[in-house]
């Protein structure tokens, strides 16, 4: 018997929080990790009369991601009501955007499935609701409790079309998306924190089948590892399910982390009519030419244009042109100490060592980093001009790390300079020579091993300041002259 | 004093002939005086007018300037937010709410120096047209106590009327200004649908909702309306339009004003006594020198059933957030409840009747396979009556209607019948759907010495020549400085 062999249809949706300073129909602070309740107003609260107002600023970073994403930002859109019940939604609807969306179209290319390009059908605005704690207070098992903190914090929801056919290529998708939504400043990325939500639509059908399966829905994937496993469970439990006979029930399903399993949420019977309609508190969202052009303006450039002009206008191999884009402020911060130092490849190493190497020793972020750029050029122009040795360098590179000091202040400072002075220089070789008769025996019987030793001994009695290309052509002077 | 115009007063406040604690005073015990009988305020805060009144006087005597409405006595309909003050909107669900804020309009009113005596009663949300869907009792009509002051802002209508007030607000979505302002004898304005922010204002129908004044005179409404109206950054609804001085247009002179007449409309159904009171208006503006249109306003019968649809679906969701969760009244009948319960038992036990009917009647018409047959329809049939509107405009400067077809019923009359009680606002509705101005003026009696008004509906934003035009009738009749005999 030929098992019937199964191909998985995979759509996501991602909810994204804009990093708006604000919320997105008031004035309340979006920050993270306040106190329940301490970022509220009779706006995100609900509170009879009052009327929300758009934040300005959640509209443009929407059209940035709709523009980053190749999607067509809609002249004009319109706000709707989805109405439901539930006690983190204070107004009992949720303001979004429904038939008319901010955007449409637009896609993501993806490495797997090789170099797939995965279509997405929308982008819509909508605000987030509030939590509700079900956990943690002592009279949790007979109460809920409520912060309204995240009531009203702007989001846009990212649909994707139905174009991916593994789990693998869904947590790509998901990955690559984040890391735009992060690169060009609209999405922290923080995904421990909510800012950025996915749910699954997942469908199987035969191999060679055009028309698609049933499909369940499955909620509360907040990671890449998690939209992967969810996605691999659920297509096994569909293919389970068909090759045993039954079929799969169009419902929301939800999945559990700790059990990494799937589980019935609800039935489409179950499924809420949101009775949509336009949001009348609010006229249509008019998006005109100018400000998707200003949008344009002021996106920065994205990780794939970056990296190629990296590779063209530095002469950076792939690989580090690779390593230097995967955020946008490392990349903006390996691109300041290029253009000061004047010497990209040297740059390229020392961001990709030492910086990088330190970073990740004290668990830093980029953002976070206390050597500026312009600085750690200046080091990378003390080498380049030869006052430093390449191994003193990476001394003075973890001084100024921790200290803020310029290269400039810790050389002079400290003495640090190499040595350049032929006189100076001589008089160490000579002494050097003198004190090792039998290295240099050893050198005129051929050793080259010995002539490394002399070298050795140079650098150290000039306390590693001595120039190494100097030191040789003495060294190798001295032996030549002398019976 | 009780007979002054809000002009009048804030003239006497402002030269020192009287104390704003004066007045204050004697529009409060005015008003403890008849409100036992007509129930025209959910809440009378005599402390806290007072203490605002002698910090105006103090201001005048430290020779600051006063506000536009310096010591004029204002009441607030109960479904608008006022700091601190109880706001029920007359509903059991919000019986003990508190607004931590002010309603634009409120805000306003306490800039141009107004002083507020209380919150007027009202039908439930705003829901009704007589006033008795009230749960804290119906108001009575000071002219005939066994009869509706209209609705829904009859606390208002009536408190004006009463003299208890020479101001107050109200709302109206589908003719609760205008209608209640005709049965109690006094001007009510609706301004048009975004002349005025409607922020503090609990929502009915937020398409439709507008908040305006009840004045003894076009005069005081004008007044009223410069105070409250123009841009807030709160309300994204509100026009930017520049608010002209309204009371700098009542010329008197309305030579060559074109007065359009639906007389088709208004043939069918209208009470002889209005009609009589009605005919005698429009001969009164054509004596003035205006010059009567007939015009037609083809889908005007339909505004009836757009309204009823448009409405209640704005409000099924409007009123999704009296929930028993954060705020207002929740169910305590059982402790053991589940979150449903606590859900449909609270909005039982706290809405009334007539609210949980519009409620209904919005869910099904949003619902899955109903909203293109119900909604969008109606939104459909809404841009035709707007455009018959425009239409009628492009010939017309204002355009005559009875205010209601029927004079004040009396209380309980109509309860029965929802379907009766809804065609009683065949007049008001569809300014609201066309988001026009219109106001009511009184134009006479009717059997019974029943106040009688006359609506005019103006163009959007015009309502400089729509009060124009009320101004010169007004000048020319008495009705308006007639007081119920209470």
């Amino acid at each position: 018997m030929n098992a019937i062999r199964y191909e998985p249809v995979i759509g996501l949706e991602i909810h994204c929080q804009l990093q708006t300073r604000t919320k997105i129909f008031c004035g309340c602070s979006t920050a993270f990790g306040a106190p329940p309740n301490s970022h509220v107003c009779p706006v995100c609260l609900g509170l009879p009369g009052a009327l929300p107002v758009l934040n300005r600023q959640a509209v443009d970073f929407a059209i940035r991601a709709a523009l980053a994403l190749g999607c067509e930002v809609q002249s004009e859109s319109i706000f709707a009501r989805k109405n439901y019940f539930y006690p983190d939604l204070p107004k009992g609807y949720q303001i979004s955007q429904y038939e008319r969306p901010l955007a449409l179209g637009g896609s993501l290319t993806i490495a797997a499935g090789g170099g797939k390009r995965v279509g997405l059908t929308r982008i819509h605005m909508e605000e987030d609701a509030g939590k509700s704690l079900h956990e943690g207070f002592p009279d949790s098992d007979r109460r809920t409790y409520l912060d309204y903190n995240r009531s009203g914090v702007p989001l846009i929801e990212i649909v994707s079309e139905p174009d991916m056919r593994s789990a693998a290529e869904a947590s790509e998708f998901f990955a690559k998306l984040r890391d735009i939504l992060v690169w060009i400043g609209v999405n922290d990325g923080n995904m421990e924190e909510g800012s950025l939500r996915c749910d699954a639509n997942v469908s199987v059908r035969p191999v060679g089948q055009t028309a698609f399966g049933v499909k369940t829905e499955v909620k509360n994937l907040n990671s890449f590892r998690y939209v992967h496993k969810a996605i691999e469970y659920e297509v096994d439990r569909q293919v389970d399910l068909l090759d045993g006979g039954g079929r799969v029930v169009q419902e929301t399903r939800l999945f559990d982390s700790t059990g990494g399993a799937t589980h019935s949420m609800r039935s489409k019977e179950e499924a809420h009519d949101y009775r949509y309609f336009p949001e009348p508190d609010l006229p249509p969202l008019v998006v005109d030419a100018a400000r998707i052009e200003r949008a344009r303006a002021a996106m920065p450039e994205l990780p794939e244009a970056r990296r190629a002009r990296f590779i063209a206008a530095y002469g950076l191999p792939e690989y580090d042109a690779g390593v230097l884009t995967q955020s946008a402020a490392l990349a903006q911060y390996y691109e300041q100490v290029a253009r000061e130092a004047g010497n990209p490849k040297a740059a390229s190493n020392w961001v990709m060592g030492e910086l990088l190497r330190t970073l990740k020793e004290r668990g830093a972020e980029i953002a976070d980093v206390p050597l500026a750029a312009g600085a750690l050029a200046g080091l990378i122009r003390l080498v380049d001009s030869n006052v430093l040795s390449s191994s003193t360098a990476k001394d003075v590179f973890a001084r100024m790390y921790d200290s803020g000091r310029s290269a400039d202040d810790i050389v002079s400072a400290e003495g640090l300079a190499q040595m350049d002075d032929e006189s100076a220089l001589h008089a160490i070789v000579r002494d050097v020579m003198t004190a090792n008769p039998d290295a240099i025996a050893q050198v005129r019987a051929g050793k080259n091993n010995a002539f490394g030793f002399l070298v050795g001994q140079v650098m150290k009695q000039s306390g590693g300041k001595a120039n190494p290309k100097i030191a040789n052509q003495l060294l190798k002077r001295e032996l030549d002259g002398t019976p | 004093m009780l007979q002054s115009t809000a002009s009048a007063i804030r003239e006497d406040v402002a030269s020192g002939r009287v104390s704003a604690v004066e007045v204050c005073r004697a529009f409060l015990d005015r008003t403890t005086a008849v409100n036992a009988a007509l129930n025209a305020f959910n809440l009378v805060t005599s402390e806290r007018a007072l203490a605002q009144a002698a910090e105006i006087d103090r201001r005048r005597a430290a020779g600051q300037t006063l506000g536009v409405l310096a010591g004029v006595p204002v009441a607030i309909k109960d479904n608008l937010c006022v700091r601190g003050m109880t706001t029920t909107a007359s509903s059991r669900i919000l019986e003990h709410f508190v607004p931590p804020y002010d309603a634009t309009v409120v805000a306003r009113l306490a800039a141009a120096d107004a002083v507020v005596i209380g919150k007027t009663n009202c039908d439930e949300f705003a829901m009704g047209s007589s006033n008795e869907n009230s749960a804290f009792g119906p108001v009575r009509n000071p002219w005939a106590q066994d009869r509706t002051p209209g609705g829904s802002s009859g606390g208002s209508a009536a408190a004006v009327a009463a003299r208890c007030a020479p101001l107050a607000l109200g709302s109206d979505t589908g003719g609760s200004i205008r209608q209640p302002a005709g049965f109690c004898g006094v001007v009510g304005l609706k301004p048009t649908y975004g002349r005025v922010s409607r922020y503090g204002l609990l929502a009915f129908a937020s398409s439709l909702d507008q908040i305006g004044p009840f004045t003894h005179t076009v005069r005081d409404a004008a007044l009223a309306l410069s105070a409250i109206a123009g841009a807030d950054p709160s309300d994204a609804t509100a026009s930017r339009e520049a608010v002209p001085d309204f009371a700098a247009s009542l010329t008197g002179d309305i030579k060559g004003l074109r007065i359009g007449v639906p007389r088709a409309f208004v043939a069918d159904g209208v009470d002889a006594g209005v009609r009589a009171a009605f005919d005698a208006a429009i001969g009164t503006l054509r004596g003035s020198g205006a010059q009567l249109v007939d015009i037609e306003l083809p889908h005007a019968r339909y505004a009836i059933p757009v309204y009823y649809l448009v409405a209640t679906a704005e409000a099924s969701s409007n009123l999704a957030r009296y929930d028993g969760v954060r705020y207002g009244y929740r169910s305590a009948r059982d402790k053991d409840q589940n979150l449903k319960q606590m859900y449909s038992r609270t909005r039982d036990e706290g809405f009334g009747a007539e609210v949980k009917r519009r409620i209904m009647l919005g869910t099904y018409v949003l619902s899955a396979g109903y909203y293109d047959a119900y909604y969008l329809k109606a939104q459909q049939v809404r841009t035709l009556v707007r455009q018959d509107y425009q239409q009628a405009f492009e010939k017309v400067d204002v355009i005559a209607m009875p205010t209601s077809p029927i004079p004040p019923f009396r209380l309980g009359e109509r309860t029965g019948d929802p379907l009766q009680m809804y065609l009683a606002d065949v007049f008001t509705v569809s300014a609201n759907l066309a988001g026009l101005p219109a106001i009511s003026v009184p134009c006479g009696f009717s059997e019974g010495h029943l106040p009688v008004g006359l609506q005019l509906t103006g163009r959007m934003f015009d309502e400089a020549t729509l009060l124009r035009a009320a101004d010169a009738y007004e000048r020319e009749t008495d009705w308006h400085a007639q007081a119920p005999a209470i």
